[in-house]
């Protein structure tokens, strides 16, 4: 009952301020949604407990589904450790967010709509948590993808909104397009589409092959390879990352809720949750954790050198998210999705209190034209500096620290122990965690400190944000303190083996976790001496030698050129897939539909009109003209008829 | 010996005189050429042995549809003086045409060997000349009982053709007196007679009454 | 010698055939074409007749009775609708009835 509401709620929130927010006004709407996910979130703090620390599990159905020859599903909850994970994280966030949102879009004229949309990703995501078959959890997949779209495209009358709503969904579909091919793989082997179902059986399918696109695969490797692709395009990993940058065209609320904390988090989430799949395809693994180093390394990169607060931050999504796929890949599943769930926190933060500094900077989103804001807005730089300390996994080794400093130093752990050729993963992810520090304070830096490059008028206007901006700042950086400490030894420490209690599956080979207690000592203060290089560049950079970055930018101009225009990768997928759809867009509309089928029926009906004009000219009202026509007639039917036989032995 | 000369005669005639109805230039030379026509076809009905068609052949269409022609070609004064000239060009692959089809019916009718033998089956036997029954009564006989319908719904049409034929011509001139039968025979005390008080005692017509005080 | 069915039956093509030609040569007037129809009518009418007292069947003069009635009925509409046309058009030249121009 409760796990229900929990996931039905935000759906209620969703259709009351969608069908009826015009009737009922525009606080009503944002009252209700907010009152049901704070409610739904309450409920998942209790369920969290119940289930994590209680150790039950449950599953419960709610409606038949589907019963089509071998094909049985129903709508029904799966609820175990890991998706009491992911029911706080997502509704905590969701309803952080919610309330953020009413202070942040209270000059929109469609905030119902936005309400809607926003709880509407929430069921979405709720149901791809819950559920306990593959079909469902492509329902919820789907649906946070059409959450995305409508978010993003949100302010639908600028044409770049559009856009980015468009490049999201379609990269997405191209992701989805193996999750799909997944799915279908997952029934064709195992008859069955239910998680507890596929998961007894696959141990019986190692080392099998079938035939998949004309050749003979083995069928764990293909099936985990295919699933992963979803959540490539999901989680926007390497070469399927386009999308996330210009993502941020949405509300900054939207990117906090869905690029960074939640939706972006499904394909982690997919991966965990498959894990008895995956385990089972080591090779499948090592694909994975090749993706998520190059990704983390990767945007860290491009993430160095941007210009827009929010798209640092999108960049530092991106990196992050290769952390947790690293994890996965190497078999620290626990500790992928305790990065996730302290992620979500620091993230979300790191948004919203971005969010308000554009708020306060009346909609500049621009750093070079910040600056000096310390003083103006002291509570949101007291919030993101929290934020920052947390991703950048501050801490005194063995004794405390932020969240980010357990879990992402987990990863980093992991990484080494799971000797990787040439250790190449664990050396990415330490670079990756330099670049984190640098990019992550150089934001800071170049907002807050300094003279300020804001012209007068808009700097002179800064004023801090009003309450229900500040209280989920609050409320979060809380978070991003304390999850850490509170919450380390359940997720990857000493406890975790009965926190997670089989949600996730190691495999018989799978041994990080004790190699992860014993890696050499450098190995786990690696990442503090890199956070401590990064801080150190950064504020020489930023503070010491505020002109070093312009004559760094200038010395180095084509790599600076490079990681601005992110890798080139838009220019390239732009020259390689999107110009030639177009142009076999355009030929099969003009050429295609235009020329041949338009052609075919106009020419008929042209065509038709043509004969009717030469046809007409047979009627010209003179009578015997008519009569010839019929003499013609009679004597075409007696020949006929002569010579047909009727007269029966007719001659000549 | 002599059919053979009486079928040629009427035959040639018939034809020529088909061929002068369309050839004529006066359309009354056309109708009378029609009518000769139609006399020539009753002899060879008649030498067919069927007379009472030969007799209705000359009472109905020479004496009622020749004659109806010759009332509207009459009637509507055409000025053949202005008939305008020859052939149009139609004509040549008419005359082909016509040619192939008339060549076509000749060459089936004699090339063919018509089986002509009293069919077994005949539907109405024609009675033989010794059973003292003629062509009028033998038609009367089956005319009436086995073909009764036929012949109601000719009748019919006939009908119809007369009202037809009725409702287009007809036109009321507006000037023309007429009388309405109908209002005649409907007429009452009511509207024919005018009852006048004439007070006892005198033969005082009240003096709106008299003829010569109206004004 | 004897006058066979062909004889009968040829004449009869000849008159049919002459109504045929008679139908659209003729420029001069619309009555014509109604007269040719009749010498038609009266080509069928010879070879019902022919062909009843060849077969011995009094069907064929039944029949050609019946196509006497039809044809003097439509004779007769026929030139109603000639003398209608006329008070309305004036002419009953060929050439000028093409009131049905398409």
């Amino acid at each position: 009952m409760i796990y229900a509401a929990i996931v039905l709620l935000p759906l209620a929130g969703a259709l009351i301020a969608g069908f009826f927010g015009r009737a009922i006004g525009d606080r009503p709407s944002e009252i209700i949604t907010t009152s049901f996910l704070f409610l739904a979130a309450v409920l998942s703090w209790i369920v969290f407990f119940q289930v994590a620390f209680g150790h039950e599990t449950h599953t419960v159905t709610l409606l038949r589904w589907i019963t089509s020859g071998e094909l049985d599903t129903s709508w029904a909850l799966k609820v175990d450790t890991l998706t009491a994970v992911m029911l706080v994280v997502v509704t905590t966030v969701s309803s952080l967010v919610h309330l953020y949102s009413i202070g942040y879009m209270h000059e929109d004229d469609s905030r119902p709509r936005f309400f809607a949309y926003l709880s509407l990703f929430t069921f979405a995501m709720l149901t791809l948590v819950t559920s306990d078959n593959i079909l469902q959890m492509f329902f919820g997949w789907e649906g946070v993808g059409l959450a995305s779209y409508l978010l993003i495209g949100f302010w639908y009358k600028k044409p770049s909104a559009c856009a980015a709503a468009i490049k999201a969904f379609v990269v997405n579909r191209v992701g989805d397009f193996g999750f799909a091919l997944g799915i279908f793989g997952l029934f064709y082997v195992f008859r069955t589409v239910n998680f507890d179902a596929i998961f007894a059986a696959a141990p019986g399918v190692v080392g099998k092959t079938f035939l998949f696109a004309g050749h003979q695969v083995d069928i764990l490797t293909t099936l985990s390879l295919l699933l992963f692709m979803g959540a490539m395009g999901k989680s926007a990993q390497f070469l399927l990352h386009t999308w996330l940058p210009d993502a941020m065209e949405g509300p900054t609320p939207v990117s906090a809720l869905i690029h960074a904390a939640t939706m972006v988090t499904a394909g982690v989430f997919m991966v965990a949750r498959l894990s008895p799949i995956f385990e089972l395809a080591p090779d499948a693994l090592k694909f994975v954790t090749l993706i998520g180093a190059v990704t983390a390394f990767f945007a860290a990169t491009v993430g160095l050198v941007q210009n827009d607060i929010k798209r640092v931050i999108a960049y530092s999504t991106c990196s992050q998210l290769g952390y947790m796929f690293v994890a996965c890949g190497v078999g620290a599943y626990g500790a992928g999705i305790f990065h996730l769930f302290t992620h979500a926190f620091f993230k979300a933060l790191l948004f919203l209190g971005a969010g308000s500094v554009i708020h306060a900077m009346h909609h500049e989103q621009d750093m070079r034209a910040m600056g000096g804001l310390r003083k103006k807005i002291p509570l949101t730089f007291a919030a993101m500096v929290i934020g920052t300390l947390a991703i950048t996994g501050v801490g005194i080794p063995h004794l405390t620290g932020f969240a980010g400093f357990y879990s992402k130093d987990a990863i980093i752990e992991a990484a080494y122990a799971a000797g990787t050729p040439n250790n190449y993963a664990f050396w990415l992810l330490v670079v990756g965690a330099l670049m984190t520090a640098f990019y992550s304070w150089r934001l800071i830096f170049m907002t807050f400190y300094g003279e300020t490059r804001a012209d007068h008028h808009t700097y002179d206007h800064a004023h801090e944000s009003p309450p229900t901006i500040l209280i989920p700042l609050a409320v979060l950086s809380a978070g991003a303190v304390l999850a850490g400490v509170i919450f380390a030894s359940y997720f990857i420490g000493s406890n975790e083996h009965t926190f997670w209690n089989g949600a996730i599956f190691h495999g018989e080979n799978n041994h990080i976790l004790e190699k992860m207690e014993e890696v050499p000592g450098w190995v786990g203060s690696s990442s503090f001496v890199a956070m401590l290089i990064g801080f150190a560049i950064a504020w020489l950079y930023y503070i010491q030698m505020p002109w070093l970055p312009a004559a760094t930018a200038r010395a180095f101009r084509p790599l600076y050129l490079f990681l601005l225009n992110k890798w080139y990768f838009d220019e390239l997928y732009d020259f390689l897939f999107v110009r030639p759809a177009f142009a076999i867009g355009r030929f099969l509309w003009k050429g295609g539909d235009g020329a041949v089928i338009d052609g075919a029926i106009d020419g008929t009906a042209a065509g038709v009109g043509r004969v009717t004009a030469r046809v007409v000219k047979l009627q010209t009202g003179y009578l015997y003209h008519y009569a010839f026509a019929m003499l013609i007639g009679v004597a075409a039917i007696l020949t006929w008829l002569t010579y047909s036989g009727l007269f029966a032995g007719a001659f000549k | 010996m002599a059919e053979a000369g009486f079928f040629y005669l009427f035959a040639v005639l018939a034809v020529a005189s088909g061929a002068m109805v369309i050839l004529a230039k006066n359309p009354v030379h056309a109708v009378l050429f029609l009518i000769l026509a139609f006399f020539n076809a009753a002899g060879l009905f008649v030498l067919l042995g069927a007379e009472f068609i030969a007799m209705l052949l000359v009472i109905v269409y020479v004496g009622a549809v020749s004659v109806l022609f010759l009332f509207v070609v009459m009637m509507l004064d055409v000025d053949f003086a202005a008939l305008k000239a020859g052939f149009i060009n139609n004509a040549k692959i008419g005359a082909l045409v016509g040619g192939v089809v008339l060549a076509e019916l000749i060459a089936l009718f004699t090339y063919r060997g018509l089986s002509v033998a009293p069919a077994m089956n005949a539907a109405a036997p024609i009675p033989t000349a010794s059973s003292g029954i003629t062509n009028t009564q033998a038609l009367g006989d089956i005319l009436y009982t086995k073909y009764v319908y036929f012949f109601q719904s000719a009748g019919l049409i006939l009908l119809v053709a007369m009202i037809g034929a009725i409702v287009l011509t007809l036109k009321h001139r507006k000037n023309v007196k007429r009388q309405s039968i109908a209002e005649q025979v409907a007429r009452g005390p009511k509207t024919a007679l005018e009852v006048v008080k004439v007070p006892s005692g005198g033969s005082k017509i009240p003096a709106a009454k008299r003829p010569e005080a109206a004004e | 010698m004897t006058i066979g069915l062909g004889h009968y039956l040829t004449v009869a093509a000849c008159l049919f055939t002459l109504g045929i030609f008679g139908i659209f040569i003729n420029r001069k007037n619309v009555i014509v074409i109604l007269m040719s129809i009749e010498l038609m009518l009266l080509a069928v009418n010879i070879n019902l007749v022919a062909f009843s007292h060849f077969n011995g069947d009094l069907v064929g003069q039944v029949f050609a009775l019946f196509v006497l009635t039809v044809a003097a009925a439509e004779s007769a509409i026929g030139l109603a609708i000639i003398v209608v046309y006329f008070r309305n058009r004036g002419s009953i030249a060929v050439e000028d009835v093409n009131m049905m121009k398409g």
